[in-house]
């Protein structure tokens, strides 16, 4: 209950936050231009000359598939950054104003503040995503005809049932961008300027990125921490991938774990000093 | 019980500096206490470590019968702390930026919040500016506004770690007041400071501290009782009176152009005065003095105010 009204108030913080209104407003307006873009590109419902994204030609046919597009395409980096800033600036803000100190004793507790920092932060990635899934959806509806969705298996389902998938689709992403808070909070612990945790965070991305697309490499690829970001088109299928689903949630808890965990032992054992 | 109780409390930093060593804090209950110090002398590590941001590398602490830190969430929120300075969200009203602090604290009650802050504002003399962006208070106000937020819950204890730090003497002196009036409302009151005319003032005990060790503590009578009381005659015979003084068997005479001194002892000043006028001594005046407090921490702290350790 007192739990709730720190969250409550932390979370306030984070959202009325200009910067972190701003991050979300262009995560809205990016599904806009994509959706825009495309609708001049005009692709022919054959898609004869498809541009090799899998989502593209199924695009023509239904503006559901605005939302895939636009999921996979800000996965790459805006979504990333978004929940980096707010993940990297959660501990390390503190600690640079020096509003820690006051935090603790308080007392917060040093658990249970890392705990509410790490809600706000699982809030906020959940908040973005879904904002990138709902503009796209309306803006597909808006641009594109829309109706039954023809799966990428070739399959067609009712339209209630390809809203379903796409709930699942952007929970799944949601997860991901979780898992990826948990990282970036853990770097936040380390330091006290929350622009450095934020650049650490988006190197490790970048370059999870990089190596994940190194043919050599492939045999780490399932270990880095992006590998499994695009794995939510197994939704889109039929039957439904499960295994690879579960593989990709699999590895974002045990990242959420490991640096949840990390995090935790830093934070608690550590002299704060700022 | 003590307010606040330490046992050969230590900190090492990790470069190996000896911050704190072996100190053995004892403050009553009721008392306003003033933890002298030069800048650098371990002053504020020892504060932290008393609310549990740092941990020691030896010893013990407790607050209010509480160890530390493991005790930190069950005793915290009895104790009100202004460390190192003022610190706030720049774009929060200074009103929210207590709100913000109030929320985290899971024993305050959400009902009272609003009331509580009102009231803290209002003990500081920051209600009119309630609703101002923190970066637009002054740095008075701003010194304030942290001793608010150590005032938002009835206290048993207050740590101010040197709230008049940057102040012009008006707000030193407000700063000052807000103290006292605390203290009489029965809070036990742990203020921190590099000046001593600062907590002469306004303190009934006294913790000395020089390069990380505990070099006094006590009450400001005890504290005063440490200085020898010296006698000094103004007289144009310096040597000859010197020579009484010391056939007297006062400690440590000397002379100077006009004056003659020496440590008065358990002699008494009736009968100094007469073996000088019987000697033939022309007293022109003749004083029993104590060194001021200032002399006396001098002398303890070595040699100034801004010696490092």
């Amino acid at each position: 209950m007192s739990a709730g009204r720190f969250y409550a108030s932390e979370l306030r913080l984070v959202m009325l936050r200009r910067r972190n209104l701003l991050l979300l407003a262009v995560t809205a307006i990016f599904p806009l231009i994509i959706g825009i873009a495309l609708r001049l590109a005009a692709p022919h419902p054959e898609g004869g000359n498809g541009n090799g994204v899998a989502f593209f030609n199924q695009l023509a046919g239904n503006g559901v598939f605005l939302t895939f597009i636009a999921l996979s395409t800000l996965l790459v980096l805006v979504l990333p950054v978004v929940v980096a800033v707010v993940a990297g600036d959660s501990v390390a803000c503190e600690a640079g104003y020096g509003t820690l100190r006051y935090l603790l004793a308080v007392p917060a507790g040093r658990a249970r503040l890392l705990a509410v920092k790490y809600g706000v932060i699982v809030t906020y990635a959940l908040c973005a995503t879904f904002i990138v899934s709902a503009v796209a959806l309306a803006a597909g509806a808006v641009l594109f005809p829309v109706g039954p969705v023809t799966l990428l298996s070739g399959t067609t389902i009712s339209l209630a049932a390809g809203l379903l998938r796409l709930l699942f689709v952007t929970l799944y992403v949601a997860a991901a961008m979780a898992a990826l808070g948990a990282i970036g909070l853990a770097i936040s612990t380390l330091t006290e300027h929350a622009i450095g945790a934020i650049a650490a965070l988006m190197i490790l991305v970048v370059t999870s990125e990089v190596v994940d697309n190194v043919p050599q490499l492939a045999v780490v690829g399932p270990y880095l921490p992006t590998h499994w970001w695009l794995s939510f088109d197994s939704l889109l299928r039929v039957p439904v991938d499960t295994s690879t689903l579960l593989r990709g949630l699999l590895s974002f808890a045990v990242y959420a774990l490991l640096f949840g965990s990390f995090a935790w032992a830093r934070f608690t054992s550590a002299d704060v000093t700022s | 019980m003590t307010a606040i109780s330490t046992s050969g409390l230590t900190k090492r930093f990790r470069g190996g500096q000896l911050a704190v060593d072996h100190i053995d804090l004892a403050v009553p209950l009721g008392s306003v206490y003033g933890f002298l110090g030069p800048n650098g002398s371990g002053k504020t590590t020892t504060i932290r470590m008393l609310l549990g941001l740092a941990y020691p590398t030896s010893g013990s602490a407790s607050l209010l019968g509480m160890p530390m830190p493991d005790g930190a969430t069950r005793v915290l929120h009895r104790v009100g702390s202004l460390v190192e300075g003022p610190a706030f969200y720049p774009f929060l009203t200074g009103a929210d930026n207590l709100a913000r602090y109030d929320a985290a604290d899971r024993t305050a009650d959400p009902a009272t919040a609003r009331a509580r802050i009102t009231e803290a504002l209002d003990r500081v003399g920051l209600l009119a500016a309630a609703k101002k962006r923190y970066r637009h208070y002054s740095l008075g106000m701003k010194q304030r506004l942290a001793i608010a937020a150590g005032l938002l819950r009835p206290r048993e204890l207050i740590i101010l770690d040197e709230p008049t730090n940057g102040l012009d003497p008006q707000g030193t002196r407000e700063v000052r007041a807000l103290i006292r009036q605390i203290a009489a409302d029965g809070t036990t009151v742990f203020v921190s400071s590099h000046l001593l005319a600062e907590v002469e003032q306004i303190c009934t005990h006294v913790g000395v501290m020089r390069t990380g060790r505990l070099v006094f503590q006590g009450s400001l009578a005890e504290l005063r009782r440490t200085g020898a009381a010296r006698v000094t005659v103004h007289t144009a015979d310096a040597e000859a009176a010197a020579k009484v003084l010391a056939a007297l068997d006062l400690a440590d005479p000397r002379a100077t152009a006009g004056e003659a001194s020496a440590v008065l002892g358990d002699a008494s000043p009736e009968q100094v005065c007469a073996e000088l006028v019987q000697a033939g001594v022309g007293v022109r005046g003749f004083a029993v003095t104590s060194p001021s407090l200032e002399d006396l921490f001098v002398g303890l702290t070595g040699e100034g105010f801004d010696v490092s350790g």
